[in-house]
Formats: C-alpha cells, structure tokens, sequence
C-alpha cells in the first residue's frame, strides 16, 4: 500500500478524540480528595474515641480497605473509577480494589489455584517494588548516616 | 465450482446461506439492532456459574437456532467451522461437545466468521459438503478477564478502546437453493503497521482491511461504487476513519463503508471506539446485513471481517500487532435481485 508504515503511525496519533484531561483531572482530583476527606473524616472520630495518634492512622486505612472492598463487591468502585481515574486509583481503596476484583475474578478457577494465586496478580508488582525501594532508601539513609 | 484470480475465489455457482441466526447479551439488547436478534439475554451469565460457560451456551443457542429456523436436523450438517476468542478456541470447543456434528475449529480472532464463510462456501462449492455451519461468537467478561483486568478492577477506558460484543452468530450455508448468495471470497494476508497499543485494535487492524478490499476489487475488476455496502467487521470509529486515509491514499472512491462494531451499538459512549470480538460482525451479519439482502433493499455487499492476532503473552513482550481481514461478497438472493 502507499501509507508507509511511519506516515500511518502519524496518522493514528491525530485519529480518535484525545483523552479529555481537563475533565479527567477534576474527576481524579474531586474523588481522591473525597476519599482522603473521608478518612481524615474517620481519623478524627478514631481520635475523639480516645485512640492514640498511630491506632487512629491504622483504624483509618483499615477502614477504608474494608469500605473499598465492600464497594468492589458490590459492583460501585469500578463505576467510580471508570471516571475518577488515577483519584480512585492512588489513595489505598485502588490498592484494596486490585486485591479484592482480582480474588472476585479468579474464584471460579479454585480457591488455591484461582483466588490465592492470581489475588496479587495486579497488587504483587506494588509490593515488590514497594519493598525493594523502601529497601534502597534505607540503604541511602544508613550510608548518609555514615558520613 | 469455483475460479481462483489472485486472492480471491469466485464462485460461478454460488453457495447460500439457507438460515442465520444472532444471539446477544445484555448490552445488546439495547442495541439499535436489538430487533434483528433472534435471541437476546438479560443475564450476561445465561444461568452459568463461569462466563466461559455462558459464552458456550450463547454460541450453542445461535446454532441450534440457526438450524431450527432452516428446519434442519444435526445429521444433514456435514461440518461446523467455529471459532472464538477464549484461549484455545474452548467456546467452540464446549459448544461441539453438545452437537453431534463433525467440527474444524477456525481462528481468526474477529475475522473468524468471515473465514468460516469463506471455508464453508468454498467447500459447499466444491462439492464436499451439503450443509455447513459458521459460527463464531465473543463474551465481553471471558475476553476482559483473558486480555485484560478483572471486571470489578476500576480502570478507565481509552477513547480508542473497543466494548467486546457478548453476541454469536451462526449461517447455515448449502450448495444451492435459497438464499443469500456468497459469490466470491477473499483471504487475507497478515499486516503489521507497527501498532502497539492494545486498546486502538482498530487502527492495528484498518490496513488488514483495506488490503484485503485493494485484491478483491483488483482480482474481480469491480468498482467500490458497484456495491452498494462496504461492511467491516469491528474497526470502531478509529479504525473507520484510518480506512478512508487508507483507500483515499490508494485513489479508491467513492464508496459507502458501514463498521458493524459502530452499527452494533450505536452512539452508546460506553464503548468508546464501538463494539469488537468475534461475535460482533458475526451477529451483525445476521440481524442487520443478511435480512437487507434478503429482502432486496441491498443487492451487493461485501463484508470484510478483521482480526488481530497478537496474544497477552506477546503483547507483554512488546511485539506490534498483527491483523488479518478475510472478505465475502454477498448478493440478495436471485429472487430479490430483480426486484
């Protein structure tokens, strides 16, 4: 054909409506900082109840797992994040919900098979590179404690 | 029989499809095509535990329709050619398990109906068999989980990205007799224009189609203008418009396309791009195109099914994709041609 490989690759960068940033962004920035408003919510009644600063902080992430996990369950988180994006994505329900939809999804394959192997399929690449970069930072911290 | 020029088989006797039916789920019973359906199923699982079961019974469901409505029994088919997009081809698989038919699997990715017609009639041409049937179908669930994230996983979706049909269709095709008639046929040749992007399939798989349509209108001397539809099979809106660059590129025109993957769904901003899988332009055919040309409002089409045909595997190890198209040219039946 006459398009050459290069002129079509062009051609398929200009074709199809680009992505709406604008719009995508205030979504992401709207529910995310919904989420984190929420948990802050959390965090002042943990801490009105009496718990310590710390407990509090952990209340509230486990809180919001758990919320995340019951929304994946019932079908809402993925409406949300359909157009919330990276706001749903980033805070730690998006973590919460990779866990949960990936355990939902693979139940039909077995319980080892399906849901224990495949849980972290899309959380695993977090943790690994999560671990092994707090693992480095540590590495800096010690040897900027040497000099 | 039929006469090889190029690409392209031409039938000089050509085989009909004597029956079709279409099958869909939920979203498409929503569809603007809604109506053409034979059947359409509120529950996306169609009362099984797995989607890949519920894939099963979509496209089982399309073909013994298909055969109830032609009046025929399971011993009068020679063959079916099936396939679909679950690894292995396992839908056609299961579904064969219920039929007691001979089976040849096809795989096409989403041009597998137009290469199971193109199979079918050749073979119906050729003397070889009596009855054939060509299915193919998709199952949205079953294709995100294999290609994609799971369901419930929160992700957008790009403008390019494509909305898997959960649809089968199915053609009888026979020797002779009434019927819509495939009057030649195409194979295509693999194409890779670089594309990488796993949620633009439709610009992977534009040039698959348009150099599929430059050998037949060269093989068969025809002009675009003598048809009076270009149908393709789940090139989206992306995909469409990279098309027309590509045949104005090559000095064809005028012409009038149709994308079943646009038709199937309408302005629905769900899907984004319009629909795709296997059962997109399969079930398409049969409750939109089939019917026109049936009642003589389309005398001449040809419908142009694309494939990609990379998998997850390769698409993770950073390789292009590749696409193929195969293309069919369909007439009204000798009846409504001169109507």
């Amino acid at each position: 054909m006459h398009l050459s490989s290069e002129e079509y690759a062009r051609r398929v960068q200009q074709a199809g409506p680009p992505s709406p940033i604008v719009r995508d962004c205030l979504w992401a920035f709207c529910v995310g900082g919904g989420i984190c408003l929420l948990g802050e919510w959390f965090r002042q009644r943990y801490l009105a109840a009496g718990a310590d600063p710390d407990t509090a902080g952990t209340l509230t992430s486990c809180t919001l797992i758990l919320l995340s996990g019951l929304c994946t369950t019932l079908g809402w988180y993925q409406k949300l994040a359909a157009r919330a994006g990276a706001g749903s994505l980033v805070p730690i329900t998006g973590f919460a919900n990779s866990v949960v939809s990936a355990a939902i999804e693979f139940q039909s394959e077995g319980r080892v098979t399906g849901t224990g192997a495949k849980m972290f399929t899309i959380a695993g690449p977090v943790i690994v590179y999560g671990t092994a970069a707090s693992a480095v930072y540590g590495l800096i911290l010690w040897l900027a404690g040497l000099i | 029989m039929a006469q090889r020029h190029g690409d392209t088989l031409i039938f000089s006797a050509p085989p009909v499809i004597a029956a079709h039916a279409a099958v869909g789920g939920k979203k498409e019973s929503r569809s603007p095509l809604a109506e053409g359906f034979d059947e359409l199923s509120r529950d996306n699982r169609l009362g099984q535990k797995t989607w890949e079961a519920a894939e099963k019974v979509l496209q089982l469901r399309a073909g013994r329709l298909c055969l109830q409505k032609a009046g025929a029994a399971e011993r009068s088919v020679n063959l079916v050619l099936a396939g679909d997009l679950q690894a292995q081809c396992t839908a056609s698989n299961y579904t064969m398990r219920e039929l007691d038919i001979p089976f040849a699997g096809v795989f096409g990715a989403c041009s597998t109906m137009a290469e199971a017609l193109g199979l079918g009639a050749a073979l119906c041409a050729g003397g070889m068999a009596e009855g054939i049937l060509a299915m193919a179908s998709g199952h949205f669930c079953a294709a995100e989980r294999q290609f994609r994230t799971p369901l419930s996983y929160g992700a957008v979706r790009t403008p390019t990205s494509q909305w898997t049909a959960t649809a089968a269709g199915c053609c009888l095709l026979r020797p002779a007799g009434p019927g819509v008639l495939i009057r030649a046929a195409t194979f295509g040749r693999v194409q890779d224009y670089r594309v990488r992007d796993i949620n633009n399939m439709g610009a992977a798989m534009a040039p698959a189609a348009a150099a599929t349509l430059l050998h037949y209108l060269a093989d068969t001397h025809t002009q675009p203008a003598a048809l009076d539809c270009i149908y393709t099979g789940d090139l989206g809106r992306v995909g469409s418009d990279l098309l027309a660059q590509l045949l104005e590129a090559e000095g064809i025109g005028p012409y009038h396309h149709e994308d079943c993957g646009c038709l199937l769904y309408g302005s629905d901003p769900q899907v984004h791009s319009g629909g795709s899988g296997p059962g997109c332009c399969a079930s398409v055919l049969s409750a939109h195109i089939l019917p026109r040309l049936e009642s003589g409002e389309l005398k001449r089409v040809v419908f142009i099914a694309t494939g990609a045909l990379m998998s997850q595997t390769t698409f993770l190890q950073k390789e292009s994709i590749p696409a193929i198209a195969h293309l069919v040219e369909l007439a009204a039946p000798a009846a409504a041609q001169e109507e």
